[in-house]
């Protein structure tokens, strides 16, 4: 057995949201650099200018990126082969607490969601998914996922003669409703199949895949540029104020599913598309 | 570039009848912080019969929920909130002659309505590009609330803060005329 230490996890998860919050990804500053050299509205071309000087901000200054720092989600890929030394939630949720803190960056987490919506004052709890997978590391990727966004995603449970044309529409139908209020250009995650909670927990995943790589089997990488192509022609642009760059990129991703139904879970990032991956 | 129009805080009527929807606009002068938490507190002193801790007519809520501010910084990042969330609180303080809002998204028919009979403007501020915005907020106070954290009531005094008039007080309404013209 390899031995981690519970301050190791810690000190790494606060590492990894304090870059998320701060420096956007390659692949997403490119994609929008590529977006406004194509886009043909002008306010368009003015808000992703906006957008990129914002990240260049953010990034030299070490402040966020966003004010809605998000929900701390972690997806983690944990070695069986690993030995921890101490309490590993607490581990993680004591990383998110001290990153928020010490970075500036806002707590929007709040206790109960009906009645008391107390701020925890910790950006805690953090959302967990723990894979426990061959080997001696641990994996991380984390992002902090803000609510405008969050509030805009959707879930069917489609038939399964719906088909691959049910599935896009209703991918392109949710991203039209959505309109402005997701901070359009967007990224779109997808998952089809499984079941509600693991659909919707896939789909939150594939919002991180690279924007600029399709699904490698070629059925599902053709319905991610069918959904693209639709969903950039439907006018919405920047901010939402009109233009031809609405989604930057669609991940679909997929799961076994039951005989009887066809789940899609559809998860909207803005283009503060913030994540970190590191390993212990 | 198109030609950018400097409006200063707080807005008369003239201004507001001269406020075209998508036009490019700065704002300098106090503004108010206010989102979620803070409007059902307000909405309930209304109710109540109470005073506000804030002056409402003649003033500008823009819909933010900021960053704490890092040492050395007037504001945290702070860009826009989606603002439908506050609609069913918006008409009253609208009666009240609020006269404008920032915030990013699209808005009810209620509250464009009330809009035009109250003769009010809806701005809109680029969602997402907080830390710029933030080089425009040069102090901050919190006024009100301050146990809601980031949802406190927050006195700004802005210098230049960049915004598109989105629905102007007639109810243009640039969420309705823009798409359509780069819709294939």
């Amino acid at each position: 057995m390899r031995e981690v230490n519970a301050k190791q996890i810690k000190e790494k998860v606060k590492e990894l949201f304090l870059n998320a919050n701060y420096c956007i990804g390659e692949d997403v500053l490119n994609s929008i650099k590529e977006a406004s050299l194509k886009e043909t509205s002008e306010t368009g071309k003015n808000v992703l200018s906006m957008i990129l000087q914002n990240y260049k901000v953010a990034a030299e200054e070490k402040i966020a990126i966003c004010q809605d720092t998000g929900l701390a989600i972690l997806f983690i890929k944990l070695g069986q082969e690993v030995h921890v030394n101490g309490n590993w939630e607490e581990a993680i949720n004591k990383g998110v607490k001290e990153a928020y803190i010490d970075g500036y960056l806002r707590k929007s987490a709040v206790t109960d969601p009906v009645f008391d919506r107390k701020n925890t004052k910790t950006n805690c709890p953090a959302i967990i998914y723990t894979d426990i997978v061959p080997g001696d590391k641990i994996e991380f990727l984390v992002t902090p996922k803000g609510f405008g966004s969050e509030n805009m995603s959707r879930l069917a449970m489609m038939k399964p003669a719906d088909g691959p044309e049910g599935i896009v529409n209703f991918i392109v139908e949710t991203v039209k409703i959505a309109g402005p209020n997701p901070c359009p250009p967007t990224i779109v995650g997808v998952c089809v199949g499984g079941t509600t909670d693991q659909a919707s927990v896939t789909a939150k995943k594939a919002t991180l895949r690279k924007v600029g790589e399709h699904n490698p089997d070629q059925r599902y990488a053709d319905m991610e540029k069918q959904a693209l192509e639709k969903i950039n022609n439907l006018g919405i642009g920047p901010a939402g104020l009109g233009g031809n760059t609405t989604s930057l990129w669609v991940n679909i991703d997929y799961k076994p599913t039951h005989i009887a139904g066809m789940p899609v879970a559809v998860n909207i990032c803005c283009h503060a598309a913030r994540h970190a991956s590191g390993i212990i | 570039m198109e030609k950018i129009k400097k409006i200063k805080t707080p807005l008369s009527n003239e201004v507001i009848e001269d406020l075209k929807a998508g036009e490019n606009v700065s704002i300098t002068g106090y503004i108010y912080t206010g989102r979620d938490a803070a409007h059902k507190r307000l909405i309930e002193l209304l109710k109540e019969g109470k005073k506000l801790p804030i002056e409402v007519n003649g003033q500008v809520i823009y819909y933010v929920g900021p960053a704490p501010t890092p040492p050395g910084y007037k504001c945290g990042s702070a860009g826009p909130t989606t603002s439908y969330r506050m609609d069913p609180y918006t008409p009253a303080l609208l009666d009240l002659g609020l006269k404008g809002m920032i915030g990013k998204g699209l808005r009810s028919k209620e509250v464009v309505e009330s809009m035009k009979k109250n003769g009010a403007i809806y701005f809109a501020a680029i969602g997402g590009v907080a830390a710029v915005i933030a080089k425009s907020i040069k102090s901050s106070e919190v006024i009100a609330y301050e146990d809601l954290g980031p949802e406190a009531i927050h006195k700004y005094y802005v210098e230049d803060f960049p915004v598109i008039v989105c629905i102007d007080a007639k109810g243009n309404n640039l969420y309705e005329t823009e798409p359509p013209k780069y819709r294939k």
